[in-house]
């Protein structure tokens, strides 16, 4: 066990099932992110979002654990939108 | 899809929604639950404490039929300095009781179990389908909801609202406003097995004894936040959280917060050579009483998380979760036994019997903590622990200072860091806020 315990290892452990082409999060287009937008790409526990090379943030939602957190940070503001996965699908917990 | 109407509509399979459904369905109303994971508990995450008291309420053999995993003899606190902790520990034999008070859980067992407790008392429960919309009349009285199966609007005369502290429903619907990022914790868990055995040696356990260590300090640099290890049969639970308002303006990651708590030379003999079998992530609701939204409308009412009755300072929401799917599914059956219509004004029953109980008497009771120690979160959070941990150490520390020379130096760094006024000040607010 090292403090370099990474986000995507951990994923590997999680069960999901992914809808594939149906991401129940978006981000809305933009030349500059939200300071809430950028510090998401810190704060999401899954690692979901990341700043590209041109300083945009983009979201790939396939091992998100459906935590709500960048919804109640960046919902409000218009920078995204956020829906439940299709009934089923998503991250299903084993333990919880 | 479905086309007769029901008493009511439970929207959610966790503590709230398998509460309210179990309490209607047993007293013989036409309950539909709906649940949007693959089986009642695969969405949900808990550290997990169970409060037997609130369990027994709605089913009162349920030690003898319900997944638990350890009962408690033991709370350790611990408050975190960088290398050290200094803690406060209760154990107690009488724990050891033919119905104990508290267990630990796994979450995804125990709402799987529940749920099936509340088919048997003959609701309808279909997983796999998410809620996407409630549905009004032109007066406004919710009537219904609409799915993502296909198929129309399935209709009931009250729809109980149990989505827990992520739900879009109510917020969407404009019942309620979405929680503030300073009102919600988000928590990071991770399961490690061991072999019984060992957890038993390491927790210095006999048989099913079960041990819960709740940490604070150093460990969530300076933001609001808290640890927890907790046993289970065979694997501990170990999670981290912080307010989201904290981590948007902290430079740490909830990930390496856990890493961190985790390597904590406190913590890291406990799980070495575990195997890691899940990361999960999970919002608390941490407002208190002063974010409570309105619970009840004509036509709905709203439980759990979902209405932020979660008590943050004793780590209890299962139990308020309970309790008020329960007295939701009571006060629904009261009003239906008398034949009359799901109003507003009939539904403030539920209000008054949530009023009545512990759920609103503790939360009024601890109604200004949230703000405090999200206001102090530096000072309780990482100065005083850093304080604590050098007092401890000089007191403890026989280096041939004189004893009073060392107190000296104790009370002169408490006061260098705080200031008297500081110091003061902040204990006064801690003294009141817990009145
Ligand atoms: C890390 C962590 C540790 C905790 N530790 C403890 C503890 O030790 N003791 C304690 O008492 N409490 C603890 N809690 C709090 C406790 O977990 C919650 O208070 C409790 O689960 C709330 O129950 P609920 O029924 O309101 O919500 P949940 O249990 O979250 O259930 C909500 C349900 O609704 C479903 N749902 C949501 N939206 C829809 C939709 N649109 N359609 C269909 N279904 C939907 C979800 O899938 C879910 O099953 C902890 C919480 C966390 C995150
Ligand atoms: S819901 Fe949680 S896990 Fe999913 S993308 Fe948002 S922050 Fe990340």
């Amino acid at each position: 066990m090292s403090l370099a315990m990474r986000v995507e290892e951990k994923l590997y452990q999680n069960r999901y099932i992914v809808d594939a082409g149906k991401p129940h999060i978006a981000i809305r287009p933009h030349d500059k992110p939200s300071e809430n937008l950028l510090a998401m790409t810190r704060i999401c526990p899954a690692g979901c979002y990341a700043e590209t090379s041109s300083g945009q943030v983009e979201i790939t939602p396939d091992g998100c654990l459906e935590c709500g957190t960048c919804r109640v940070l960046c919902e409000a503001s218009g920078d995204i939108t956020w829906n439940y996965p299709r009934g089923g699908f998503g991250v299903l917990f084993k333990f919880g | 899809m479905i086309e007769e109407k029901f008493d009511a509509i439970v929207i959610g399979a966790g503590m709230a929604g398998n509460a309210a459904a179990h309490t209607m369905a047993s007293r013989g109303l036409k309950v539909l639950q709906l649940e949007r994971g693959e089986y009642a508990g695969s969405k949900n995450v808990q550290g997990a404490i169970l409060y037997a008291d609130m369990v027994e309420k709605i089913i009162p053999n349920f030690r003898e039929e319900a997944p638990l995993e350890r009962h408690l003899v033991e709370q350790r606190f611990w408050m975190m300095g960088d290398r050290s902790h200094t803690g406060l520990q209760y154990r107690n034999d009488d724990f050891n009781e033919d119905k104990p008070n508290r267990y630990t859980i796994i979450r995804s067992q125990f709402d799987r179990w529940f749920s099936k407790e509340v088919q048997a008392q003959g609701a309808l429960v279909i997983c796999e389908t998410t809620v996407t919309e409630l549905v009004s009349d032109a007066y406004g009285k919710v009537i219904g909801v609409r799915t993502d199966r296909r198929g129309g609007t399935i209709f009931a005369d009250v729809v109980i609202l149990c989505e827990g502290v992520n739900g879009l429903l109510g917020a969407r619907a404009g019942l309620r406003d979405t929680p503030k990022a300073e009102h919600v914790a988000l928590a990071v868990k991770e399961m490690h097995f061991l072999p019984r055995e060992t957890i038993e040696s390491r927790f210095n356990l006999h048989g099913d004894e079960g041990v819960v260590i709740e940490a604070a300090g150093v460990i969530s640099k300076g933001m609001t936040g808290m640890g927890f290890v907790y046993t289970n049969k065979e694997s501990v639970s170990v999670g981290m959280g912080c307010l989201v308002s904290d981590f948007a303006t902290n430079n740490d990651t909830p990930n390496g917060l856990l890493e961190a708590f985790k390597n904590h030379p406190s913590i890291k003999p406990l799980l070495e050579g575990s195997e890691v079998k899940e990361y999960a992530a999970h919002l608390i609701p941490e407002g208190g009483y002063k974010t409570i939204p309105q619970l009840f409308g004509d036509g709905w009412v709203v439980c759990g998380d979902a209405a932020q009755l979660n008590n943050a300072i004793h780590r209890e929401g299962s139990n308020l979760a309970l309790t008020s799917g329960r007295l939701a599914g009571e006060a629904i059956f009261q009003i239906k036994s008398r034949r009359e219509p799901m109003t507003k004004q009939n539904l403030a029953l539920y209000k008054q019997y949530l009023d009545d109980s512990f759920v609103m008497k503790d939360l009024k009771k601890y109604k200004d903590m949230p703000a405090l120690l999200h206001a102090n979160s530096q000072n309780y959070f990482l100065a005083y622990p850093q304080l604590v941990s050098k007092a401890m150490e000089n007191f403890l520390r026989v280096d041939g200072t004189p004893k009073l020379d060392k107190e000296k130096a104790t009370v002169a760094s408490f006061v260098k860091e705080r200031r008297w006024t500081g110091l003061f000040g902040d204990a006064w607010r801690l003294a009141r806020a817990w009145r």
